[in-house]
């Protein structure tokens, strides 16, 4: 009777099932890493990558996006502010945990503080009141713990409904999905409305950088590939990464510029 | 007396051009990011999305700041030196076109957002500086933009600058080559100069 029950709310959580399509996606990814070639280190299964952000991108087309443009449109800005508030509470605790797993134990307990603060004065986290008094918001996850850890990043994945990740990441995810406060509201219908909401407040914050991602990219694939990697490696430094990137490309422009050490008018460049 | 007219003129433009090298990197972001944030706050057209009238603003305050050549060196990389003085130059303008356009779309996305300038970490000698700033959101942890500067003989040129931790710059790397790869040089700058035709379009 017990185990029918575990069952049957196994197969009723949307994720679980969520999270066994990732699997097999994942397995078949690995699988298609062996035959498909792409001239990208870093992005070994592009084929597959590639048609994954076609899924994607067609499921945000038809779904995600105008549910969160109206969203966007209807709601006043303090209403979505409040949503927004309310889940980034319900982060900080998960936060505080991958803090202290990283040892930082000064910005794990601001985290923890953060929360008390809100959740009490900040009514259930619906206002961040903490941000006002100086406790500043961090983002962290597994994918970052583990690379804090020195795991390394391993090949790009775009993952069906997540989006783009790398290895670590998407073992990072699973974690992150499994810890996720939200995950252990008991009462379902309630529990997939916050999921939705959360995807749907996420994704409407994401509007304006949408349009200026479509203004940059030569093609949306890599430039979204490329600058999830920078982001990420980026995070995983808490926005300090080493300069061994900076020194290729100071070597690259003195190459570039015929090893001048002045500087390089427009036209002294072109020259 | 006309002489004398034209002399203090000439003496006013180059007091002006002197102290406009003479600003600080961290003052001269601080001072056009304050200066074009007044004026997107103040025009309607621009909030609703009018580029055209974006980039006229980016063209005339923020432009002159900028080190175009640098960086379309930096998003070309290796594939630089293969390229010919004329090349480089249909590179660099179209390169220019494409961020120019980018930068004010995001301009026409500002809402009202603060923006705060953290301290300057530079020595008074270094000629290579990286100016932090970030924006302030509510819900999210604040977005990091930061400009790297470089010292010359015109004043501070900006020549990268990245939001969240990803260069506008270098984000172009990969793509740029794989277009070299495939089409030279040449393929290069066709697909820039149709991607800028395709935006000025919309």
């Amino acid at each position: 009777m017990q185990r029918e029950n575990e069952n049957e709310s196994e197969a009723g959580n949307p994720l679980n099932r969520r999270l066994r399509i990732l699997a097999v996606a994942l397995a078949a990814a690995g699988m298609l890493g062996g035959c498909a070639t792409s001239g990208n280190p870093k992005d070994p299964i592009e084929g597959f990558n590639r048609a994954m952000f076609a899924f994607n991108e067609g499921l945000d087309t038809v779904v995600i996006k105008p549910v969160s443009s109206a969203y966007d449109y209807v709601l006043p800005s303090p209403v979505k502010t409040g949503v927004a508030n309310f889940f980034a509470n319900i982060g900080d605790v998960f936060i505080a945990v991958n803090n202290l797993l990283q040892g930082k134990v000064p910005e794990a307990a601001s985290d923890a503080g953060r929360f008390l603060v809100n959740t009490t004065i900040g009514l259930l986290g619906v206002l961040d009141v903490a941000s006002d008094m100086g406790l500043e918001k961090h983002s962290e996850d597994f994918g970052q713990t583990f690379g804090r850890w020195g795991v390394g990043s391993g090949a790009y994945v775009v993952v069906p409904f997540f989006g783009p990740r790398t290895v670590r990441d998407t073992v990072g995810l699973i974690l992150d999905v499994k810890t996720d406060p939200v995950g252990y509201v008991d009462h379902i219908p309630t529990r997939n409305t916050l999921y939705a909401l959360r995807v749907v407040s996420d994704r409407a914050a994401m509007l304006p950088a949408d349009k200026v991602i479509e203004e940059a990219a030569l093609d949306k694939y890599s430039y979204i590939r490329d600058g999830y990697l920078q982001r990420r490696r980026n995070l995983i430094h808490d926005g300090n990464p080493p300069r061994e990137q900076d020194a290729a490309l100071e070597e690259d422009r003195k190459v570039a510029a015929g090893e001048t050490m002045r500087p390089a008018g427009p036209l002294a460049a072109a020259r | 007396m006309k002489w004398l007219f034209a002399g203090l003129a000439a003496l006013c433009i180059s007091i002006g051009a002197g102290a406009q090298e003479a600003l600080a990197p961290d003052v001269l972001v601080r001072n056009v990011t304050s200066e074009v944030l007044d004026i997107v706050r103040k025009d309607k057209d621009i909030q609703s999305g009018s580029t055209r009238k974006a980039i006229d603003l980016v063209e005339a305050k923020v432009l002159p700041h900028f080190n175009f050549a640098r960086m379309t060196q930096l998003a070309v990389a290796r594939d630089w030196r293969q390229a010919s003085p004329t090349q480089q130059k249909a590179l660099t303008d179209e390169f220019r076109t494409l961020l120019v356009r980018t930068y004010s779309k995001a301009l026409t996305e500002y809402r009202n957002q603060t923006i705060d300038f953290k301290p300057l970490k530079a020595q008074p000698a270094d000629t290579d500086v990286r100016v932090r700033t970030e924006i302030k959101q509510s819900g999210a942890k604040a977005i990091e933009l930061d400009y790297s500067l470089e010292k010359t003989a015109a004043g501070w040129k900006v020549y990268d600058i990245e939001v969240a931790g990803v260069s506008l710059v270098t984000n172009y790397r990969t793509s740029f080559a794989n277009e070299v790869r495939d089409g030279g040089i040449d393929g290069l700058i066709k697909t820039l100069q149709a991607k800028n035709q395709s935006g000025e379009k919309k």
